[in-house]
């Protein structure tokens, strides 16, 4: 059975479409058909981020306009053919989207596909609405301070009064934690918001920490998702969660560089 | 006992009639034509739909009296059925309405207190009558076992108990008391409609906001001493006190 997973934040710059990109492409290593879609309409990145740009030839809104059919707008992945990429519209705006245009496209990738990554906009708008309306599992990505949280937490309200799930009365989304850009340096002098802080607001499934890395933006400007960079801490911490995600226990490996805690993070959920 | 049988007059008494005031939602109409209406209850409906389920309701009709248009009772009456409402009674009505309406066995309440009883010479379709007990729409007890999440706003026509947490941001109300066994974060306002008697019951108080029956403190007003404690809020003397549970 397809799982629609949506990367959702509420807030902006927090790393969703780094996340998107990197868990598509982890799902797609591990030998799941996996599809990634833009629901930012208007400012699409995932596709630089993808490095696949230059291959655009139709997007999300010409399929559900019926201007294209899905097959011609998937984009398959150069370092993995397992994975496709549905780009966003540049030159359209999120009112493109319609409700039932994009639950006939889910549907339809349903089909075929294992996995289907949504790469959520920034927000809470119809753009970030249409991405988490349909979806099994929720990525909340959240930076470790406070606005994030905040907004986070706004997001989750959302996903559990207003997704079709929630309007079905069917078993909630499942929500996950993934916090990003974290420094553990920063938690200690008191600058950043620990693992347990946020926790303490939002206390969800964690996922996984991804440390903030240079690595990351490396990735984003060379196309290739940070997840390929396997010498790379973010890079590992991507692998985790997608191990995590499919059912393996692994250690929380970058909350903290003494490892007394991690047993610790590990017992509080 | 064959003697008490033969003696009713020694039976304790099965019933008595007592009187006593409930309080009733009224549907002011100020337009006449049912679609409209029944199109923005609709709305109305949309926004708390446990709330409006089975309500009981009294029409009142003097708005479009006093510009003197008619309206259809029996297509008003089917209509409010059909949404799920219960009509307990009509006012303001004119003496034609009030016949059609006592042929729906709707009662009608022609002064603040009066109630006329329903005319039993006429044959009746069987309908379900709503009892003194329905109309008094008793006090339901709410409880929340997912966290509460920053933007969402909980309404309790009763008591609110809340399990988890109450997130910054997040908004409950409740006619009755509330109880938070997770940390309270967001605003929490009891006796909303109001009851001075409701209190606010809670096992970690970092509220921005507690309210009972519209006396307010704010978070800043909160002081160390009280605050990440468990706590009861009440009403004294138009006070609002916090006490360590």
């Amino acid at each position: 059975m397809a799982r629609i997973i949506v990367v959702t934040s509420g807030k902006g710059g927090v790393g969703k479409t780094t996340t998107s990109a990197a868990i598509a492409m982890g799902l797609a290593k591990r030998g799941h058909k996996t599809a990634v879609i833009d629901f930012d309409v208007g400012l699409r990145n995932l596709d630089l981020i993808m490095g696949c740009e230059r291959r655009v030839v139709y997007d999300f809104v010409n399929v559900i306009n019926g201007e294209a059919t899905l097959n011609q707008a998937l984009i398959r992945d150069k370092n993995c053919n397992q994975l496709y990429i549905l780009p966003a519209s540049q030159t359209r705006d999120k009112d493109a989207l319609s409700q039932e245009g994009v639950g006939r496209i889910l549907d339809e990738l349903k089909k075929d596909f294992k996995y289907i990554v949504c790469d959520s906009p920034a927000g809470i708008e119809r753009g970030a609405f249409l991405a988490m309306y349909y979806a099994d599992d929720a990525f909340i990505v959240t930076n470790p301070e406070v606005s994030s949280v905040r907004d986070s937490d706004r997001m989750l309200g959302i996903l559990s009064s207003k997704s079709r799930r929630a309007e079905h009365n069917e078993e909630p989304i499942k929500e996950y934690l993934l916090l990003t850009r974290y420094s553990p340096e920063r938690v200690k002098l008191g600058e950043m918001l620990s693992v347990d802080d946020v926790q303490e607001i939002l206390s969800l499934h964690l996922l996984g920490v991804i440390p903030e890395s240079k690595s990351v933006l490396n990735a984003s400007n060379s196309g290739t998702p940070v997840i390929l960079d396997e010498k790379s801490d973010a890079g590992q911490a991507y692998a985790d969660v997608i191990a995590r995600y499919l059912g393996e226990d692994r250690p929380h490996r970058f909350i903290d560089e003494k490892k007394g805690l991690f047993g610790k993070l590990f017992g509080s959920k | 006992m064959p003697t008490d049988s033969q003696h009713s007059n020694y039976h304790p008494p099965a019933l008595e009639f007592k009187s006593t005031t409930f309080s009733a939602p009224v549907l002011v109409l100020a337009n006449n034509d049912v679609i409209i209406i029944e199109h923005q209850l609709q709305e109305k409906i949309q926004l708390a739909p446990e709330f409006f389920k089975n309500s009981p309701v009294v029409i009142d009709l003097q708005e479009l009296n006093k510009q003197k248009l008619d309206i259809d009772i029996n297509e008003l009456v089917n209509m409010l059925h059909s949404l799920d409402f219960l009509p307990i009674g009509i006012r303001g009505a004119t003496t034609q309405q009030l016949n059609k309406a006592l042929d729906l066995s709707i009662p009608a309440h022609t002064g603040q207190n009066q109630a006329l009883l329903i005319d039993n010479t006429k044959p009746q379709p069987a309908k379900p009558i709503p009892t003194a007990e329905d109309s008094a729409s008793p006090e339901r007890t709410t409880l929340i076992i997912q966290p509460i999440r920053s933007g969402q706003r909980i309404y309790a026509h009763g008591d609110l108990i809340v399990l988890a947490q109450v997130s910054a941001g997040a908004e409950i109300l409740a006619e009755g008391n509330i109880h938070v066994y997770g940390s309270l974060r967001g605003r929490a306002l009891a006796g909303v409609q109001g009851n001075i008697e409701a209190r606010i019951f809670c096992s970690d108080l970092q509220a921005e906001l507690i309210s009972i029956a519209g006396t307010y403190k704010i978070s800043e007003d909160l002081t160390e001493m009280v605050r990440n404690r468990p706590v009861q809020i009440c009403l004294q003397n138009n006070t609002l006190t916090i006490k360590d549970l």
